[in-house]
């Protein structure tokens, strides 16, 4: 039986680890090769990286870092950041990350999922969603939600981008929603279990992991395949041998 | 293991660093060649991939390793793709593999409940005694990613469930196959490895 997955992220700036609050205001967690052998030994069963600044400031991910927690790692992980060519994808592949993720870059031109899938296949292909309940009741993506200067509101419905991406080769979503980010209130069910409704790919859940019922919640109720959360984990508010075993207890899948 | 020599087919797979680096991690160098003599003269050969069945075999068909790959005599490890290459035939852009191991490579049918690409932490079922899976414990999980799949069958060694059971470990004559990546699949994914280069 396939295990949920338990995804610390850790969001990436000038090198260092950062966490914000509703995507605002970050702060120094540590070192990344640090962080990511603390969480491979606490059992974690990847690790994102998201290069936070990237995407807003027009350029790619610092491929060296990459390579320092390729060597070290032996959980898959990964990285997302500016990636929007088939060129900075390979050289994040080749540097050993497993998989790639595109948020911003496939908003302004869908056709790079398309490209990114042709040319390393749909499995390292992960399409990041920030997505946001407005006013009217309807979902809708945000797009370079790493900046809070540029950060922009777009007209796309988040369901449907979710339907198009899978069209164009997306191997796995990650969904973030955004009202639920960094604030500890548990992940949003409705919108997770909307979005789940149309996803035939992998659905990792994000934002909003407060405590271990949260998690419990997001594969009962969300049937997400896997929960990523950044604060709960960096802080050590929840341990993951402690969440796991608490997973396990209430009968959810996990890798022991 | 002073006396390995491992060498990595280069097929062109975007894993070709991460699977250096886990050899590295067990104190291993493992040279990157697309050349046949040097390929041929190897103690352990690694056909690691990452990509599609069409793209990896027109690879080694450029570089002249189709038959080099077929004769080779020491033992041989596919991982993912590169395993999968192993068999037959793959339903993946109706590609001819590699045919040293008897089998077809098919698209794992998802449904509600099996999303596809299969991917994440699954639990190997350890049908056969082999070296190869020693100190393989009932418990053990190793990372998969991938939409094609071999059905569990005469050469499998271990098996995953995933609706169907799923060929996970194989081996006939020489040529071992791991549909996982035992690069990113913790001490069990080392374990494997070593117990590979101790073949």
């Amino acid at each position: 039986m396939l295990t949920r997955r338990l995804i610390p992220c850790l969001d990436v700036r000038d090198g260092k680890v950062v966490k914000g609050v509703r995507f605002r205001d970050h702060a120094v967690v540590g070192d990344i090769v640090d962080l990511a052998l603390r969480y491979r030994d606490e059992g974690a069963d990847e690790l994102v990286f998201y290069d936070i600044t990237a995407s807003p400031q027009g350029r790619s991910v610092d491929r060296a870092w990459v390579e320092r927690v390729a060597r070290v790692i032996d959980i898959p992980f990964c990285v997302a950041g500016g990636i929007r060519d088939v060129d900075a994808a390979r050289q994040v592949l080749h540097a050993g990350a497993d998989k790639i993720s595109i948020n911003s870059p496939a908003l302004e031109r869908p056709s790079l999922i398309d490209e990114l899938a042709a040319a390393f296949g749909v499995q390292c292909v992960v399409v990041g969603i920030d997505s946001l309940r407005e006013d009217d009741g309807e979902w809708r993506v945000r797009q370079y939600t790493g900046d809070p200067g540029r950060m922009q509101a777009l007209a796309r419905r988040t369901l449907d981008w979710v339907v198009e991406v899978q069209r164009r080769g997306a191997g796995e979503i990650v969904l973030n929603c955004m009202d639920a980010d960094g604030v500890r209130c548990g992940y949003d069910i409705e919108q997770l279990a909307a979005v789940r409704s149309c996803c035939g790919v992998p659905l990792v859940a994000s934002g909003g992991a407060g405590n271990p019922g949260h998690f419990l919640e997001v594969f009962r109720l969300a049937d997400a395949d896997a929960a990523l959360a950044a604060s709960v984990f960096h802080s050590g508010a929840i341990r993951i041998p402690d969440l796991k075993r608490c997973l396990a207890d209430s009968q959810v899948e996990v890798r022991p | 293991m002073n006396a390995l020599d491992v060498v990595l087919v280069d097929a062109g797979g975007t894993n070709m660093g991460s699977v250096r680096y886990a050899l590295e991690r067990l104190g291993v160098g493992a040279e990157v060649s697309g050349d046949a003599q040097r390929i041929a003269g190897a103690t352990h050969v690694i056909l690691p991939g990452v990509g599609a069945a069409g793209p990896g075999m027109q690879r080694l068909r450029e570089a002249g390793l189709i038959d080099v790959l077929r004769g080779l005599s020491q033992p041989v490890l596919g991982v993912c793709l590169g395993m999968q290459l192993l068999f037959e035939h793959s339903g993946e852009g109706d590609t001819t593999c590699l045919g040293i191991v008897p089998g077809q490579v098919r698209r794992i049918e998802g449904d509600a409940q099996r999303r596809v690409p299969h991917m994440g932490w699954n639990r190997l079922d350890v049908l056969a005694d082999d070296p190869l899976l020693a100190g393989i414990g009932a418990d053990a999980h190793a990372y998969f990613v991938h939409s094609y799949a071999v059905a569990s069958g005469a050469h499998t060694l271990a098996s995953t469930d995933y609706g169907t059971a799923i060929a996970a470990v194989v081996r006939h004559r020489n040529f071992h196959g791991m549909q996982f990546h035992p690069e990113r699949s913790a001490a069990v994914g080392a374990r494997l490895l070593r117990n590979f280069l101790g073949i």
